[in-house]
């Protein structure tokens, strides 16, 4: 029992991306609780601008090692509504197919790497090598199946090739869709056995009933697209989803939250499957009913066990898909819609594998980017994340301090959190006063919160290839140069770090 | 006596991890390789993870401090240290945010909170401490993972391969693609990916950075005058092709690079 202790856990591990967990407890009672982002952030909301909308597309794909089908997926729709361009049902079974490849290798990834070790007293599947060669040998299976059935349709699982706006510009081959749903049938029963492995688990039995919102369609699961759902106030337009997604910013993180109805809401598989259930084909429900997975749920370890029946209807549509494919034949180019590019703005919603992913983007009549606004799944699942460990972390107090440690990880872990795509996870609130502000020379509130010599840009020149350049001196920079030193920095041509900063006036 | 294992490592930086995935598609090959090494710390992947390797793999580019601080750590640590992916190896996309200063891009995304982080230019891991091989790609290839793996092991040099795309695009049999009407920048980029994009009728972005001394003059030329077919399907959408949009397209993964080449030549695309 710890009456008094600090848990910092740094660079979890098994999640993608960095973040850490903070609880302090005192006297025997809990204080705190907190999860943070601490990627370093990639600014894709600032470089996408003035970039074509084809490069849009190829650059939205590299947000995420994980979910690039589901960005770029996001991205290309979005564009389309910009520019009114109608894809053909070719295009659309053929992106839904990607869908399920990339969420088949998400789940599966996450399900065998990251959670089964918690449950089964590993460091890593790796080290399952020796005990359980048939466990590991059936996630590497899976994976491989998902793998292949992206490369099917777009080349690689990660950064997709060929998917563009309008459509695919080659022609796919009848004969490997073929071989394909030969391996998704047979791929059937491994999926039985990934059932019986995480049926087999002891999930934490905590529950905490919260909004449960994400994509919901009359008649197809809604990875590919459908009306944003919540299991609080209903459907919503996704292009209204500014009114529904509200983002604001917490004192104590440098992350972004977000809340609709209530305080916080939660996206991903659990949301899902809560608000499309019904629409879960028979091999799924199997699947569910095995489980023990009945809508709704409240538990949010359950978000591993939706995962599996996910993984489920993945196998089990994707056959469907291509029997539709090859029924109606595969097309070649004609299929392709024409895309001319003209000033407009638009929305593209889909569901990643974490949960309803926004990209929302304006282009001027060349059809280059002006704004680009990406609302990602963890940052949305942020506020839910740290209600969640809020209320089941006071009833760990009494145990040692290692096994809340462990106890915390399991549940951020439950969440499958994505910070790699933290673009957006720490950008901050910007409402539309604030960004007009940002968006004019020498109007932003940093600059007038800020003392004018504590950022100053100074000419820099390189020794080694003769390049200048502005360099920005931040404080940490000034720190050294009061010190009374030339401060060194890397020249960003060479990167040589011989560079030196010269002052002004010299 | 049998010889100690050697231990990797795999660290990263900013990026989309979308390497280290690729890496997790060895699958099978993987628990091979695990008869030759031992893993000493993979966060993805492992809990725990030790300080102790031999080869550390990393990935992403280099842009804050605290990055640059982990990075010279490690290359104290390990005997041999990999730059997996474009990212690491020629600070790919991250470094588009280059053209701005830090306090710029910092107020592009952050707004009026822009003052609570810092960020320095993305740079390759090579740019902080030497680098002793390369492995290029968005994301890297699978295939050359497995032959730097194999020639690390083996204590072999890996040089880049220094063709064109187009090299192996002919090899694949494809129809150059700019016959289709889709620009390319096959012809200047650096060949290892068994051109996959252009196998499968899209466009070369150029994410394996540019061959050594390329022509980007021609390249360009090739690009903006010669070739009609794909300036004529650019202008029928109402598009305008000039040399300042096949610049910026150039800098979609080769910012740094062409500054450098603009330096050595006088004149850059």
């Amino acid at each position: 029992m710890v009456h008094e202790a600090n848990i910092h856990i740094h660079h979890l591990t098994r999640v993608e991306g960095h973040g850490d967990i903070t609880a302090v407890i005192q006297d025997g009672e809990l204080k705190e609780v907190q999860f943070s982002v601490v990627e370093a952030p990639r600014f894709f909301e600032a470089f996408l601008r003035d970039r074509a909308y084809d490069e849009v597309a190829h650059l939205a794909s590299r947000i995420c090692g994980i979910c690039a089908v589901s960005h770029r997926a996001a991205a290309l729709k979005a564009i389309e509504a910009a520019f009114d361009v109608k894809v053909s049902e070719q295009t659309v079974l053929l992106r839904r197919l990607a869908f399920y490849g990339e969420i088949l290798s998400s789940h599966v990834l996450h399900l065998y790497f990251l959670v089964a070790p918690d449950f089964l007293g590993v460091p890593s599947l790796l080290h399952l090598a020796e005990r359980e060669r048939e466990t590991i040998k059936r996630a590497m299976r899976l994976k491989r199946l998902a793998y292949d059935l992206c490369r099917e349709v777009v080349g690689r699982h990660t950064h997709p090739v060929a998917m563009n706006a309008g459509g695919f510009p080659f022609v796919h081959d009848e004969a490997g869709l073929l071989r394909m749903k030969d391996r998704l049938i047979e791929a059937k029963e491994d999926i039985r056995e990934t059932v019986s492995l995480f049926r087999g688990l002891s999930l934490p039995s905590f529950e905490r009933e919260t909004e449960y919102v994400s994509l919901k369609h009359p008649s197809v699961y809604p990875f590919y697209g459908g009306d944003l759902f919540s299991s609080e106030s209903g459907s919503l337009a996704p292009e209204a989803y500014r009114e529904a997604v509200r983002e604001y910013v917490q004192p104590h993180s440098t992350a972004k939250y977000a809340r609709w109805n209530r305080s916080a809401y939660m996206v991903g598989a659990l949301s899902r499957v809560n608000n499309n259930h019904g629409l879960l084909g028979p091999f799924a429900r199997e699947a569910a009913d095995r489980l023990g997975l009945e809508a709704p749920c409240h538990n949010p370890f359950m978000n591993n066990s939706a995962q599996v029946v996910e993984s489920a209807l993945c196998v089990e549509e994707a056959v469907q898909i291509i029997d539709r494919l090859l029924e109606r034949g595969v097309r070649s180019e004609e299929e392709l819609a024409p895309v001319h590019p003209c000033s407009g703005r638009g929305v593209g919603a889909v569901e990643a594998p974490r949960g309803t992913l926004f990209h929302e983007y304006a282009f001027d009549d060349q059809g280059r980017c002006l704004e680009a606004n990406l609302v990602i799944p963890t940052a949305q699942n942020l506020g839910n994340l740290e209600e969640d460990l809020r209320s089941y972390a006071p009833g760990l107090v009494d145990q040692e301090e290692s096994v809340i440690e462990r106890a915390l990880e399991v549940l951020v872990r439950a969440y499958d959190p994505c910070i790699s795509c933290s673009t957006h996870v720490v950008r901050l609130e910007r409402d539309p006063s604030t960004h007009e502000q940002a968006g004019m020379k020498g109007g932003s509130t940093m600059k007038e919160s800020r003392e004018p010599d504590e950022r100053e840009e100074r000419d820099a020149l390189c020794p080694e290839c003769g390049h200048a350049f502005k360099a920005y001196v931040d404080r940490v920079v000034q720190d050294d140069k009061k010190s009374g030193m030339r401060q060194k920095i890397e020249c960003p041509v060479c990167g040589c770090g011989e560079c030196s900063v010269v002052q002004p006036g010299t | 006596m049998k010889k100690e294992k050697p231990r990797i490592a795999f660290f990263d930086f900013a990026c989309c991890e979308g390497c280290q995935l690729t890496v997790l598609q060895l699958e099978e090959k993987l628990l091979d390789l695990l008869d030759h090494v031992e893993v000493a710390a993979w966060r993805v992947a492992i809990s725990g993870g030790s300080d102790a390797y031999d080869i550390a793999f990393c990935e992403g580019s280099i842009s804050n401090r605290e990055d640059e601080e982990r990075l010279h750590r490690i290359r104290e640590t390990a005997g041999t240290v990999v730059s997996l992916g474009t990212c690491a190896s020629i600070g790919c996309h991250n470094a588009l945010k280059n053209q701005w200063t830090g306090g710029e891009v910092l107020e592009l995304v952050y707004g009026g909170e822009a003052g609570r982080f810092e960020t320095l230019p993305a740079r390759p891991v090579a740019s902080v401490v030497p680098v002793d091989y390369q492995i290029l790609g968005c994301p890297a290839s699978l295939p050359e993972i497995e032959i730097v793996l194999k020639r690390i092991l083996t204590g072999q040099p890996h040089p880049l391969p220094n063709n064109p795309v187009c090299v192996e695009c002919k090899r694949n049999d494809n129809l150059c693609v700019l016959e289709k009407g889709v620009m390319c920048l096959g012809p200047v980029t650096r060949c290892g990916c068994d051109a996959i994009c252009t196998s499968y009728g899209d466009a070369c972005q150029g994410c394996r950075g540019l061959v050594d001394e390329p022509n980007l003059e021609a390249a360009v030329r090739v690009l903006t005058e010669n070739h009609r077919h794909a300036i004529m399907d650019a202008v029928a959408r109402g598009l305008r092709v000039d040399r300042e949009r096949i610049r910026t397209w150039f800098s979609l993964y080769n910012g740094p690079d062409l500054q450098l080449e603009q330096e050595k030549t006088g004149h850059g695309p």
